[in-house]
């Protein structure tokens, strides 16, 4: 498990490093000019917080039915990162917008979703921190409960209305802009599991230090 | 089948019980919301006129925050005699433990939203008789849908540190769209012509939320409560 890790962190460097040469070389679109670039940031951080929502979600339920301690700290890794790559969708999302619809914020569907998505486990996050005793089931409950809840959300904020570009952006995406796209998914991609990995390693070393202290004690 | 809803039955019944010997949580609850309505009534009404749709989004706002209200005190009383934990140990259904709690909550929350409607109805010019079926419709859905979750949540956090601060961080963010889609199908049917399909959409939005987190509630309540 551990052997991969390095390779692909200096795998990472080398590509985040290439990802601003490669943005740039993307033509440029034609309304919106340089911001549009952000672009390239926003939507794989936003694919990589659905997907670790939905990590966390499941690895709460089996936590939850299952009564095993890795998956709950696969979920507080997990959980973590929705918060994180949350903040960097909840930065760039204003700043495009503040140039593509002169305003910083606006109640659509996707942009509604997301936040709620973001609070969900934000409050998360401060169940599993303080909560005290018993704190990982509420937490996990949270998850379970909040991943149910986003389709939920996303019909019932549709139906004020929706101004973000819709998801068939992406197959429509001219051959120039392609290529960076995936690019940029895929080192966000890489960067996620590799976060994941060493969050969830720091949990694991933790909780063999707390036995280990506790066999000591005995 | 028939053991299940006789347990809620007599869980539902202790609770109304309790209540009704001493009604400290109907009447701070219902005062709350009453009070609720009121502080709306200073940002949101201007030259003596409330502004439009206000009346909608009172309402839901006043029922969630009367409802965390009730909910917090209902299992804190659990928690102070220890009951819960007693209930926990009779050998029955959990989750029949859990529909009976849900039952006592909806009648509690039924009182206060008597209450409620009529208030606003009155203060902010709001027609509720309009169309008064799909008016209960979204009252009833809308209810079942905040108290599911709410029951679940609360008795969780019986046991948790900081359970009062913790049962609306938790409670909000995942009630928003039964919060949506109350404010948007009451203000549809507020409207000067009701807008009755649109209703209609939201109320089936809603009992589609209902089935959805009751059946959740009910299946994660067990190991949920389970002390290990």
């Amino acid at each position: 498990m551990t052997r991969f890790l390095t390779p692909l962190a200096f795998l990472l460097m080398v590509l985040f490093a290439a990802a601003p040469v490669v943005v740039a070389y993307t033509p440029f679109e034609q309304t919106m000019g340089l911001v549009q670039k952000i672009f390239y940031f926003h939507v794989p951080s936003a694919m990589m917080m659905f997907i670790s929502a939905f990590v966390c979600g499941i690895a709460s339920a089996v936590f939850l039915f299952r009564k095993s301690a890795q998956a709950d700290r696969l979920a507080l890794a997990a959980g973590e990162l929705v918060v994180t790559f949350g903040l960097i969708v909840m930065t760039t999302g204003p700043l495009w917008g503040r140039k593509a619809w002169g305003v910083w914020w606006q109640w659509d569907a996707k942009l509604t979703s997301a936040l709620l998505l973001w609070m969900i486990f934000i409050a998360y996050l401060l169940v599993r921190r303080f909560g005290g005793p018993g704190a990982e089931k509420l937490g996990a409950a949270m998850a379970i409960f909040g991943m149910a809840n986003v389709p939920f959300v996303y019909v019932a904020s549709m139906y004020w209305r929706t101004l973000h570009p819709a998801p068939t952006v992406v197959p429509s995406l001219q051959p120039g802009m392609r290529g960076p796209f995936w690019f940029c998914v895929a080192s966000f991609a890489m960067l996620y599991v590799l976060l994941l990995t060493l969050r969830r390693r720091i949990e694991d070393q933790q909780a063999s230090v707390e036995e280990l202290y506790l066999a000591l004690e005995d | 089948m028939t053991d299940f809803l006789r347990v809620a039955w007599i869980v539902m019944r202790k609770d109304l019980t309790v209540e009704m010997r001493s009604r400290e949580i109907v009447y701070t609850t219902v005062f709350f919301a009453a009070s609720c309505v009121l502080v709306f009534a200073f940002a949101l009404v201007r030259e003596g006129r409330p502004l439009e749709d206000a009346a909608a989004g009172i309402l839901w706002i006043a029922i969630a925050f009367a409802g965390t209200l009730g909910l917090g005190r209902t299992f804190e009383r659990e928690r102070h005699t220890e009951t819960l934990r007693a209930l926990m140990l009779a050998p029955s259904d959990r989750p029949a433990i859990y529909v009976g709690k849900l039952l006592g909550m909806l009648a509690l929350l039924a009182v206060v939203e008597a209450v409620l409607v009529p208030l606003v109805g009155i203060m902010f010019h709001a027609s509720f008789l309009a169309s008064p079926l799909l008016m209960l419709a979204l009252l009833v859905t809308g209810t079942i849908g905040f108290a599911s979750v709410g029951t679940l949540f609360a008795a969780m956090l019986v046991r948790a540190r900081s359970r009062d601060v913790l049962l609306p961080v938790l409670l909000y963010p995942i009630t928003i769209p039964v919060i949506i889609a109350g404010v948007r199908g009451t203000a549809a049917l507020l409207q000067a012509t009701p807008d009755e399909p649109m209703a209609r959409f939201w109320v089936s939005l809603l009992v589609f939320f209902d089935v959805v987190f009751v059946t959740l509630s009910l299946w994660t309540f067990e190991p949920l409560m389970t002390e290990s």
